[in-house]
């Protein structure tokens, strides 16, 4: 599992039926110091995460896993919202942050 | 499976239901020569880890699931040991005691 944040949202209303009304929203990956770490992408979510929230996605065949259907062409998914993320005490991702 | 070094907590109030009550903790890869190794991730501790250890990590589903005995569950990421020391190539690299 990684930290991100949320940057986006996208539809795409013609897309395979076991993904209809599963929200996309376009991801940045962030490092262990709450930094952007490699190139945005998009995740299904499960929860109810929107643009400026930071949150913690699943990759790979365990995405589709967490999706209400479970057999989909899914490799991203957004499965919680970060409160608060440390780093050596430090608050680095999260509502917590000071500096955002 | 690779090594990490526990580097925070992250506090997640909204989540899948499958997440709620597990610790999760942000790790970050290292080699065994104490270097970084690519990009921090967070991983569902199921061993008693915290913030300083070097942690034994495995980020890939069917062993995860089967830990935690969660068939069909979104999980990848799991802590599965705390190191007490390694030794590589007849050098001590790592003493959880010394704390280095």
């Amino acid at each position: 599992m990684h930290l991100g944040r949320v940057i986006g949202r996208l539809v795409a209303s013609h897309r395979y039926e076991g993904l209809s009304g599963v929200p996309l929203q376009l991801i940045q990956p962030l490092d262990a110091d709450g930094e952007e770490a490699g190139s945005a992408l998009v995740a299904c979510t499960v929860v109810s995460s929107g643009p400026g929230d930071t949150v913690h996605f699943i990759d790979g065949r365990e995405a589709a896993m967490a999706c209400p259907e479970t057999f989909v062409p899914v490799d991203a998914t957004i499965l919680g919202i970060v409160e608060e993320a440390t780093n050596d005490s430090r608050v680095v991702a999260g509502l917590h942050r000071r500096d955002r | 499976m690779f090594l990490a070094d526990v580097v925070g907590n992250v506090v997640s109030p909204i989540q899948c239901d499958f997440l709620n009550g597990r610790v999760l903790l942000l790790v970050q890869p290292v080699t065994p020569r104490d270097t970084p190794a690519g990009n921090a991730r967070i991983a569902i501790d199921t061993v008693g880890a915290g913030e300083g250890d070097r942690v034994l990590v495995i980020d890939e589903g069917n062993s995860g699931r089967q830990i935690l005995g969660a068939s069909d569950e979104p999980v990848k990421t799991l802590i599965v040991g705390v190191v007490d020391h390694i030794e590589l190539h007849g050098e001590h690299t790592y003493n959880h005691c010394a704390g280095a």
